[in-house]
């Protein structure tokens, strides 16, 4: 096989850069001309629906997928015409894809072996000891449980010290217990090897929780990108503002703008929000609100010029789930807003009626768009379908 | 009430008689000590046994037997390996023509087949013999090791392959040491099928021998004029050799199991 430069699989990882990437299936385009940089020792997470072509990034990243255009680089090195085992690239796939042939560890030594490593063995060891997983050496994969079979996924890969390690929704088959268990067990061990993690998947939780920088990608392209708060706290598109947690969103048009403030038309009422807030400054816009920005009164707040209100509405649902309460709020002329209060004070009953009211700081603007990605949102495997 | 509590055992044991008096008939008739015919028991004796080729042309039917089966089997594993890995991977024009040709060996009588094959071999000029019949065995075949190996691809996860590469395999390693011990068990359950196929084929043989016996020709021809007990002896042979096999798979796949302490 063609020996790799031994010097890239040093400790720690190597920048990733996709320069202008496309990959177009017959019918449709998976991923459409996405240029990023990921820096060394980072943990990039790639989050969106099913569909959206994360997993076909991710595999043009391995070489498991031939790019239509643009160019792969790994620590400067352009490596878009090489084949998957010339790659200094390891997957933990969503299936693990454990050889079920072979016993725990000749699984993690596979890479090893292959790249003719001495001391193969040994470092499969260390790597299943990483994982606490040492004493199942020599079972084999259809002995282990999903989350052991998960942890022997990502020994196999760690273990090879790859300049990037690509993550397909590792997480994706196990239960809810086990996977926030391995969000930080999958964390401590990146940190602990110093790797480049890229880490593709649709729960915003598990991304939100994990990454240092998010990537929210929608129909090929990415739509916003940087640190989770920053995403939740400001979205910069309608896509991001609701499939990145709840939004309440409020079409309409800007009345006056100012240095500092934007006045919407929403309806018969007036919303103002930060201009910097605001991804546009005049024509149609959607003023957005998190649901936990929002302060629910039953009494009519006293006006004040920082804060938004709205009502009078109507809580027509209000579930308790401990820590905090989702209420459903119908205000005639909005769509139904949602609001999430801590339990701190009493519950309102549905049927109350009640005031909305939050500070215009926390407030953001972003264009109007057609209504919802739902609509337009194709699965997989629906593309799939469309490819043959 | 006790009657209908043996009806049952009492028929599983009649099924079974039944199923085994030809094989316990034809085990015992090898120790017969025949004179002319090997039609009535003459007494107990290790002679034919001892002496298994003396009887004329048994141990070189026999012999032809055994190398028509394992050529056959042998291009007939690796060809059908190859045609059941791209039928399931590869999505090109006419794969669904080829799959229902493959059917038709399998579906058409071998009376038919064997005759069709005569006239082809006649009309290219070729000889009777040994390649013709292997030619033959290699075709019919070809679709038993197609099926069995291909239910295997199918249930192989692609991604396995990906993984190979994905950790420094090239596409040789990746077929040597991820892909080819997976689909093992089929290639090694279609060879076997082959192998019988071919090793017991009379009718389409017999079309296309011309002066080669292979055993089970040997034995139609001996059988006019009474089968040497020689033909039984070999018969018994093989029957043992393949309980043999069995057992020794059947125990080892046991032995294995305990020790990974997986319990069935």
């Amino acid at each position: 096989m063609a020996q790799k430069d031994a010097s890239v699989f040093a400790a720690g990882g190597s920048d990733l850069e996709l320069v202008g990437i496309s990959k177009v299936f017959p019918g449709f385009t998976a991923v459409d001309n996405i240029s990023l940089k990921i820096p060394a020792g980072s943990f990039f997470a790639l989050l969106g629906p099913s569909g959206c072509g994360k997993t076909t990034t991710l595999r043009l990243i391995s070489g498991l997928e031939e790019p239509t255009a643009g160019k792969i680089l790994i620590g400067g090195k352009d490596i878009t015409n090489t084949k998957p085992h010339q790659r200094t690239v390891n997957t933990v796939f969503q299936s693990y894809a454990l050889f079920p042939h072979m016993t725990i560890l000749e699984n993690v030594a596979f890479g090893l072996k292959q790249r003719k490593m001495k001391n193969a063995i040994e470092l499969a060891h260390e790597a299943l000891a990483l994982v606490e997983l040492d004493h199942m050496a020599s079972r084999k994969p259809s002995q282990l449980s999903g989350g052991q079979q998960q942890r022997v996924a990502l020994a196999r890969a760690v273990v090879n010290r790859p300049a990037l390690l690509l993550l397909d929704e590792p997480l994706g088959a196990l239960d809810l217990k086990l996977r926030r268990q391995m969000q930080i067990e999958l964390k401590a061990i990146q940190s602990e090897v110093g790797l480049t993690f890229l880490h593709v998947t649709h729960d915003q939780e598990e991304a939100m929780t994990m990454a240092d920088t998010v990537a929210v990608m929608n129909k090929g392209k990415i739509e916003q990108m940087g640190a989770p708060a920053e995403l939740y706290e400001l979205p910069k598109t309608r896509f991001v503002a609701t499939f990145l947690g709840q939004s309440n969103l409020f079409d309409g048009k800007v009345t006056g703008a100012t240095a500092s403030t934007i006045s919407v038309a929403v309806g018969s009422r007036t919303l103002e929000l930060p201009a910097k807030r605001s991804a546009i400054t005049s024509g149609d816009i959607t003023v957005g609100v998190r649901p936990e920005k929002i302060a629910i009164t039953r009494a009519k707040p006293a006006a004040s010029k920082s804060r938004s209100l709205i009502g009078p509405g109507t809580v027509t649902d209000a579930s308790f789930s401990g820590v905090s309460t989702q209420y459903l709020v119908d205000v005639p002329g909005l769509s139904t807003m949602t609001v999430f209060e801590q339990n701190d004070g009493d519950i309102v009953k549905a049927g109350t009626e009640v005031w909305l009211s939050w500070d215009s700081e926390f407030s953001f603007g972003i264009p109007l768009e057609a209504q919802g990605f739902h609509d337009s949102d194709t699965s997989t495997t629906t593309l799939a379908a469309q490819a043959k | 009430m006790k009657f209908g509590k043996l009806l049952l055992p009492l028929y599983g044991v009649l099924a079974l008689i039944y199923l085994m008096v030809p094989i316990a008939y034809t085990i015992m008739f090898s120790f017969n000590d025949s004179k002319r015919t090997n039609i009535i028991w003459n007494g107990f004796t290790f002679n034919n046994w001892l002496n298994v080729c003396d009887a004329q042309g048994v141990c070189q039917a026999f012999a032809n037997s055994i190398i028509i089966a394992t050529v056959s089997t042998i291009v007939a594993t690796v060809l059908g390996t190859a045609i059941a890995i791209a039928l399931v991977r590869y999505k090109f024009k006419g794969r669904a023509a080829t799959t229902l040709l493959l059917f038709m060996p399998m579906a058409t009588p071998e009376v038919v087949l064997g005759a069709g094959l005569a006239a082809q071999f006649l009309n290219a000029g070729m000889p009777k013999g040994m390649l013709t019949v292997i030619l033959a065995h290699i075709m019919f075949c070809i679709s038993f090791v197609v099926v069995t190996v291909r239910a295997r691809v199918a249930g192989l996860d692609p991604k396995l392959e990906e993984a190979g590469r994905d950790l420094y395999a090239n596409p040789s390693q990746v077929w040597w040491k991820v892909t080819f011990p997976l689909l093992l068990p089929g290639i090694v359950a279609g060879a076997l099928l082959a192998f019988a196929l071919s090793f017991d084929d009379f009718i389409i043989t017999n079309f296309n021998r011309g002066p080669v016996d292979t055993l089970p020709s040997f034995i139609y021809t001996a059988a006019s004029r009474g089968i040497p007990a020689e033909a039984n002896v070999l018969a018994s042979a093989v029957f043992l050799l393949a309980i043999a096999g069995v057992v020794t798979a059947q125990v080892g796949g046991a032995i294995r199991r305990k020790k990974l302490g997986i319990t069935p």
